[in-house]
């Protein structure tokens, strides 16, 4: 962890500025906005406007021929994530903005029914009534019972806050895809496997009735057919005709990855997979041998039986569930995938942001990152996603001028760039027509359009899908590479801004019925991401030139969702950009705590559906103050929560970690800390369990480890050689008698030790047998039961036999016998008079600390003159004398810090040069030093 | 563990006086050594142990060990059982043998285990090499395993290969020995048999004991030593010549000088041998006549020429000053006796110096250095690095003074104070300095090798095979390579075209090449990890390094 929010606003304070010497500045590319209303009093985290759900979650609903749209799962499955919020209502709403041309049947000038190999959808769309803002991804799966084969499905995640389903749309689009592509491939097996069970059915009725006509022909040899003959005749002629057309079908199931699979944007790991199932399926498509042997095997016990030829619409019979649709494994892998993007995307957009930007900066300082991040083990498709960043070199664009002026609002500013590949629309009630003009008189200035031509852009790619509902807005929708939505865009544009705009958006007004929906951009495309997008997405960030202020056109800034985004409509004001609130949101409940300023713009009514003004500061603070008390008024635990530093739902930005780690680290290292808040609690319980031994990984263990190595340093007055102990190398051994009191701090100190490799940390929990000499080669730290029986002579002996390895830090008795430190590093590294109170703070200032020390290793190591002489002569006494002025004149490092860095650069040089990683210990590497005893 | 702390290749299963029970000098060992140690660890600051103070005079040494190198170590796994045997293959490798039966052949620089050798079905219990002849096609150099179950294994040392095993003994064998001169090897159990190269049996003598030979050594005039029991044999063997095609082997002579079970046996140079016993009897013999040159059987009495035999006997526990193993220079031939470490000059015939107590236990192993060190390990799990210094202005008291007085400090002072004393005076005399200690195993440390590039190898009880190194040797070792990685990856890219744009560090590509593998310069990437550095709380900037001219 490089960065974080907090530990920015941390350095505001102002006794920094007061200090002579400027640090330097945060390159402009690593910063993200900042709460812009930190020194006003309000909380960044206290945010949520109405919504009725206490966090993001993922929801699966579908189009049921029967039923209509209804809501399948969701995830996390647990009734408090999404409270009161409807999802019948919102289900209803995504389900009637399916842009895809999903038409499965008797296409014309077709003979067998064809299936459309349908792409997904990908939508973003805003309930500004519920308070939510859903990235919907549209797909259809295959069901032989089903309408026309098909069965729409949808997978949305919610969430409150919009700007964080538009900017980590990529990511959201990625992820999801991949579930989706989990889905259908299951699908697909199951649908190959339905067919084939049909056709066995088929060619079994059609034997019977052959055989029936055979007796009817052979007992009727009058030389003309009875009718029933006859209908025997037309049945299996129309048992004929079904078996060619579901050969037909399973054919083109069977096609289907071949055709597919190329353009796929998986990483290589999931690439695999797929190309796993696509080669299997390759033989598969292959209908005679080893396919059918396959699916044999699959179903060996599969007896066909009578069956009518035509297939009957059944509507009284029920439909199959989506794990039957799916293969349960498929489900079950996409169930897990889901999770994964819930706690991939959990949190703050802001703390998203930071963690993403801070996982690419670790990306690329891949020789050392190993030492003290545990982010290292985090999947690798994360890791080759955002390996895109850093490489992509910044000089395709301008110096940043948005930086100058508006630091703050970056989020938006990636917006728009995102944007920039994907089409803008708006779709207005015709009420709000007053409105409308009413901000057309804005809107125009930058980007004057002809409204009937997007109206009939729209009717084309919405192939009238929104159908009724008061309040939806459709707030994207990437149609990046088919022809036709560039044509359409064109069309769109009728009067080019300048030619930067001119490809970077196309915003339009429409209007439709009663409804207010919004679509800001679709995407209906496999291949998301189209080239050109991808090159610009990383640097998205500071790429101005996509910030077009017309559109701003396109974003609808919710008065009541989070604070930031107010910050974003401020400054949005600044530069007279015009901004639409939508007032729908803010709702009966703002107009009853509020007196708003009189500002016409701002009064309006919930029908009035959408007013746009420019924002006006005193209303800013306002709606910060607001937001402050709702809050307050709304949920007293989350008051809690903040309280005790973030609230609960934003943890856990490094996703997968979650999953991986915990296993071993159990809730008892924490267990004495302050009783966490529901919500956390289903965080923990939805945990999967893992092969991976890792310590602490996500933040909730980081912020647990980080308050109780902050206590310990308050505590201990020594603790400044047990870390200089941890930081050399040099094992420590925690003794006590209670495990929880060991396993707590152990857990706390572990932030200090150095990993070997990109495997778990060298950190032993708890020990109760005695120690080896492979136990200090292996661990690093080491929580060791003190037995108080002879049998604890064992281990006590041990421990002063091997005293030359290790310090010994004695909970009982208070003490700690470890070699003498007087160093600077470690003061700075663990102040008892810090000014830090909270773990996470802390946490965050240590591996700052530590990165600061990992980049003086680093440059230690890899500096050729002081390792290698220059020349033949040259003695080692004179190599190691300008180590050791390197190390204390350009390194800066005094006494034993020296013995630190030595350490770390040994790590490093060991990790450079393995082959495999992770296969073996390093050597123990100690020193003859004398120790000395501290007690309190 | 097997708490079987007797050396079987040197001893033998003689029965006979030996020492106690294996369990309870273990355990004792463990007691006094919990002691010690308590001492030797300086709690200095406000220190509340109490500390134990030892009747015993074992030398300590603290915690800050300036001279002594060993600053790494690598634990080696892979026995399941006493690890007795280390035999150097070559210059980077060898090979580890013990009670599980298996032999591992390692990688000294790396400590990486090359090859297993599984085949013996019980302990092994003598282990050496066969190099191989220039003349010989057969490049690769052979290893010869004895073991318990009455078999010997050869090996090929660079495949692993079983290149065949022999099975018709009649006994364990013990003991092995190359006579590389003759290209012939011997193996000595009951009795003793001559076998070539290609392991036919040439000859064999006939059954000589139950005990069988404990060791085994090499003399001129073709001929070899066998220690069996308390008898010195020593055979003459019979190459074909003209006259007969046959080999044969033939009994030349029994020493029978000494009192107890012989338990070591080593060449000194080409003239002489020495022999130590059970009870401390040290005779340096003459390899040709087999006579004996100096008798030393007091090791306690630095003066050779005492008589003191029947006093002697008196007090000393025999496995006190059982001598485990000889080591020798040019000058001096090194003795674990008992506890203790004994320099015995050659050419004064005289005990020079001495560390009575220099273990809690048992000395089973020594060697010298090149560096008048000496390395020593014991029973009671430590390895202890020696150093012989020489003190000139010493030379008017006798060494070991403090034994005297424990001995009747009146009847020997009075006869030290004879002749013997004016030979002291101008002789010079030296002492052993304890430079330093290795703690790593948990039981009896068996043997170690010592490599003079590689640092030490230990092996012991606890089944584990510790690799010591020298640590600021290995850090530059690795930086080495390192950098010889970073211009391999380097050179590789350049080769690839890949060449990065603009910067070259320095005028050769070379130096620059290590930095290209990085994708970055060190200076722009610290420089870019300081920007990230955002909680700067370090005042100074710092600068990246340049080069020193």
């Amino acid at each position: 962890m490089i960065s974080a929010p907090d530990v920015v606003a941390f350095t505001k304070e102002e006794e920094y500025e007061e200090e002579p010497y400027n640090e330097p500045a945060l390159p402009e590319e690593y910063s993200v906005p900042l709460f812009p209303f930190a020194n006003q009093g309000a909380n960044p985290w206290s945010k949520l406007s109405g919504a009725k759900f206490s966090r993001d979650f993922i929801l699966i609903s579908e189009f049921s021929e029967q039923v209509g749209p209804q809501p399948l799962l969701t995830i996390p499955n647990d009734t408090k994530v999404f409270g009161t919020f409807d999802l019948n209502y919102f289900s209803l709403r995504i389900m009637s903005v399916d842009y895809q041309a999903s038409f499965v049947g008797h296409p014309p000038g077709s003979a067998y029914p064809k299936l459309n190999f349908v792409e997904d959808s990908k939508v973003v769309l805003g309930d500004s009534k519920e308070g939510a803002f859903a990235y919907v991804h549209h797909l259809t799966l295959y069901d032989l019972e089903a309408r026309g084969f098909v069965r729409p499905f949808c997978m949305a995640y919610i969430s409150a806050d919009q700007h964080k389903i538009m900017q980590q749309f990529q990511e959201l689009s990625a992820e999801f895809s991949r579930a989706s592509e989990c889905l259908k491939t299951g699908n697909r097996k199951a649908f190959a496997g339905e067919l084939e069970k049909k056709l066995k059915d088929l060619d079994y009725t059609r034997t019977v009735l052959h055989t029936e006509t055979e007796i009817q022909k052979k007992a009727n040899d009058k030389g003309f057919y009875s009718s029933q003959a006859i209908e025997k005749a037309n049945e299996l002629a129309s048992v004929e005709k079904s078996i060619i057309e579901h050969q037909d079908l399973l054919k083109q199931i069977r096609s289907y990855p071949h055709r597919k699979l190329k353009g796929c944007d998986l990483c290589p790991g999931e690439m695999e997979h797929i190309q796993d199932q696509a080669s299997q399926a390759s033989t598969t498509s292959n209908p005679d041998e080893s396919a059918d042997t396959d699916l044999y095997t699959c179903r060996p016990a599969y007896t066909p039986k009578l069956i009518k030829a035509k297939s009957t619409k059944c509507f009284d019979k029920k439909l199959k569930t989506l794990e039957e649709l799916c293969d349960t494994e498929y489900f079950t892998q996409t169930l897990t995938q889901l999770s994964h993007i819930e706690h991939m995307f959990r949190g703050d957009l802001c703390y998203l942001l930071t963690s993403q930007i801070d996982r690419a900066l670790l990306k690329q300082q891949h020789i050392t990152n190993f030492l003290f991040e545990d982010f290292v083990e985090v999947d690798d498709r994360m890791v080759e996603k955002q390996e895109s960043i850093p490489s992509k070199p910044s000089q395709d664009r301008p110096p940043s001028r948005s930086l100058e002026e508006c630091p703050i609002p970056k989020v938006l500013i990636s917006v728009g760039s995102y944007k920039s590949s994907v089409e803008s629309v708006l779709i207005k009630m015709e009420q709000e027509l007053g409105d409308e003009e009413y901000k057309e008189v804005e809107v125009t200035e930058l980007s004057s359009f002809d409204p009937q031509e997007n109206l009939d852009y729209l009717d084309m790619d919405m192939k009238g899908s929104i159908s009724s509902g008061e309040s939806i807005e459709v707030l994207g929708m990437e149609k990046s590479t088919s022809v036709l939505s560039k044509s359409d865009s064109q069309a769109s544009l009728t009067v080019p801004l300048s030619p930067q705009v001119v490809r970077s958006k196309a915003v339009s007004h429409r209007t439709i019925s009663e409804d207010s929906i919004e679509v800001l951009s679709t995407c209906p495309s496999e291949a998301l991401i189209p080239d050109d997008f991808k090159a610009s997405y990383p640097s998205a960030i500071n790429e101005e030139e996509s910030y077009p202020d017309g559109n701003e056109g396109a974003i609808h800034f919710q008065a009541s969702i989070s604070p930031p985004e107010l910050g974003e409509t401020e400054e949005g004001s600044m530069e007279n950009t015009p901004s639409q609130i939508d007032s729908c949101c803010i709702g009966k409940e703002s107009d009853g705590q509020l007196v708003l300023p009189s500002s016409p713009a701002h009064t309006h009514s919930d029908e009035d559906g959408v007013v746009s003004s420019p924002p006006q500061r005193h209303r800013q603070k306002d709606q910060g103050f607001r937001v402050d008390f709702s809050m307050e008024n709304a949920s007293p635990s989350s008051r809690d929560d903040s309280c005790e530093g973030f609230p609960a739902y934003e943890l856990d930005p490094s996703h997968l970690l979650a999953n991986r780690d915990i296993s071993k680290t159990s809730l008892d290292n924490y267990s004495d800390t302050t009783s966490y808040v529901s919500s956390v609690a289903s965080t923990s319980s939805d945990r999967i369990p893992s092969a991976y031994p890792a310590g602490l990984s996500s933040d909730r263990h980081k912020k647990r480890a980080g308050q109780n190595a902050l206590k310990f340093i308050r505590q201990y007055p020594f603790a400044h050689p047990a870390i200089y102990s941890l930081l050399s190398g040099r094992t420590l051994v925690v003794l006590g008698e209670d495990e929880a009191i060991v396993r707590k701090l152990v857990t706390a100190l572990a932030i200090f030790v150095p990993s070997y490799g990109c495997y778990a940390k060298p950190v032993k929990h708890w020990a109760s047998s005695p120690l080896h000499i492979m136990d200090f080669q292996k661990w690093k730290l080491i929580g060791l039961q003190r037995v108080a029986s002879p049998a604890g002579a064992g281990t006590l002996h041990a421990l002063s036999r091997y005293s030359r390895y290790t310090s010994i830090l004695d909970l009982d008795n208070k003490t700690l016998r470890c070699p003498l430190y007087r160093g600077t590093l470690v003061p700075r590294l663990a102040d008892h008079r810090t000014q830090i109170k909270r773990g996470s703070t802390y946490y965050l200032h240590v591996q700052s600390m530590l990165t600061q020390l990992c980049s003086k290793a680093f440059v230690y190591t890899f500096c050729h003159h002081l390792h290698l002489p220059t020349h033949d002569k040259e003695t080692e006494e004179l190599l190691a004398s300008r180590q050791a002025s390197f190390l204390k004149l350009t390194l800066g490092l005094v006494n034993e810090d020296v013995r630190v860095v030595q350490y770390l650069a040994e790590l490093l040089k060991l990790h450079y040069m393995q082959e495999s990683p992770g296969t073996s210990h390093p050597m123990l590497g100690f020193d003859y030093v004398p120790s000395f005893l501290y007690k309190i | 563990m097997k708490a079987n702390c007797s050396s079987p290749g040197e001893t033998g299963e003689t029965g006979s006086p030996h020492p106690p029970g294996p369990q309870s000098p273990l355990h004792q060992r463990h007691l006094d050594l919990g002691s010690g140690l308590g001492r030797s660890s300086s709690w200095t600051c406000c220190s509340s142990t109490s500390q134990i103070m030892e009747k015993s005079p074992l030398q300590t040494i603290g915690e800050e060990q300036t001279q002594n190198p060993y600053t790494e170590l690598l634990v080696l796994k892979a026995h399941h059982d006493i690890v007795r045997f280390l035999v150097q293959l070559d210059d980077y490798r060898f090979a580890s043998a013990g009670d599980d039966g298996i032999v591992v052949v390692w990688n000294a620089q790396t400590g990486e285990k090359l090859l297993e050798l599984n085949g013996h079905t019980q302990k092994i219990t003598a282990i050496i090499t066969f190099p191989s002849l220039e003349s010989c096609e057969e490049k690769n150099q052979l290893i010869l395993t004895a073991s318990a179950d009455r078999t010997v294994i050869v090996w090929d040392s660079d495949t692993g290969r079983q290149v065949q095993r022999i099975s018709c003994f009649q006994s364990t064998v013990k003991c092995l020995t190359v006579l590389q001169r003759l290209d012939v090897w011997l193996s000595g159990g009951n009795d003793l048999c001559v076998w070539n190269r290609k392991l036919d049996l040439l000859c064999k003598t006939s059954h000589l004991s139950d005990t069988g030979i404990s060791a085994l050594v090499e003399i001129p005039k073709n001929c070899v030593v066998a220690a069996v029991g308390k008898e010195l044999i020593i055979f003459r063997l019979v190459a074909p010549t003209e006259g007969s095609l046959e080999w044969d082997i033939l009994e030349i002579k029994h020493l029978l000088d000494h009192q107890d079970n012989i338990l070591s046996l080593i060449n000194v140079n080409d003239l002489s041998f020495v022999t130590g016993s059970h009870i401390g009897e040290l005779i340096i013999w003459d390899a040709l006549d087999w006579t004996m040159q100096a008798y030393e059987r007091n090791f306690w009495d630095p003066s050779p020429q005492l008589d003191t035999q029947q006093e002697i006997k008196l007090c000393q526990k025999s496995n006190d000053i059982s001598i485990h193993h000889f080591t020798c220079d040019e000058e001096n031939v090194f003795a674990a006796v008992g506890r203790g470490l004994y320099v015995y000059n050659l050419h004064m015939k005289r005990v020079i110096a001495c560390q009575k107590t220099a273990h809690d236990s048992s000395v089973l192993h020594i060697a010298k250095l090149p560096n008048r060190q000496l390395i020593s390990c014991s029973e009671d799990g430590s390895v202890r690095i020696w150093e012989l210094r020489e003190k000139q202005q010493l030379a008017a008291e006798p060494v070991p003074t403090g034994f005297f007085n424990m001995w009747g400090f009146g009847r020997v002072n009075k006869q030290a104070s004879q002749p013997v004393k004016k030979q002291q005076e101008n002789a010079t005399s030296c002492s052993l300095e304890l430079i330093g200690d290795l703690i790593g195993h948990s039981s009896s440390v068996e043997m170690f090798l010592y490599f003079e590039d590689h640092g030490l190898v230990t092996c012991s009880a606890d089944h584990l095979i510790i690799l010591w190194k020298n640590g600021e040797r290995e850090s530059g070792l690795r930086s080495l390579r390192l950098f010889q990685k970073l211009e391999e990856n380097g050179r590789k890219q350049w080769r690839a075209g890949r060449r990065q744009h603009g910067w070259s560090c320095g005028r050769h590509w070379k130096s620059g090449s290590w930095l290209r593998s990085l994708g970055t310069r060190p200076e722009e990437w610290f420089q870019n990890s300081l920007k990230i550095h955002i909680l700067q709380t370090e005042r100074r900037p710092l600068s990246p390094g340049k080069p020193v001219a």
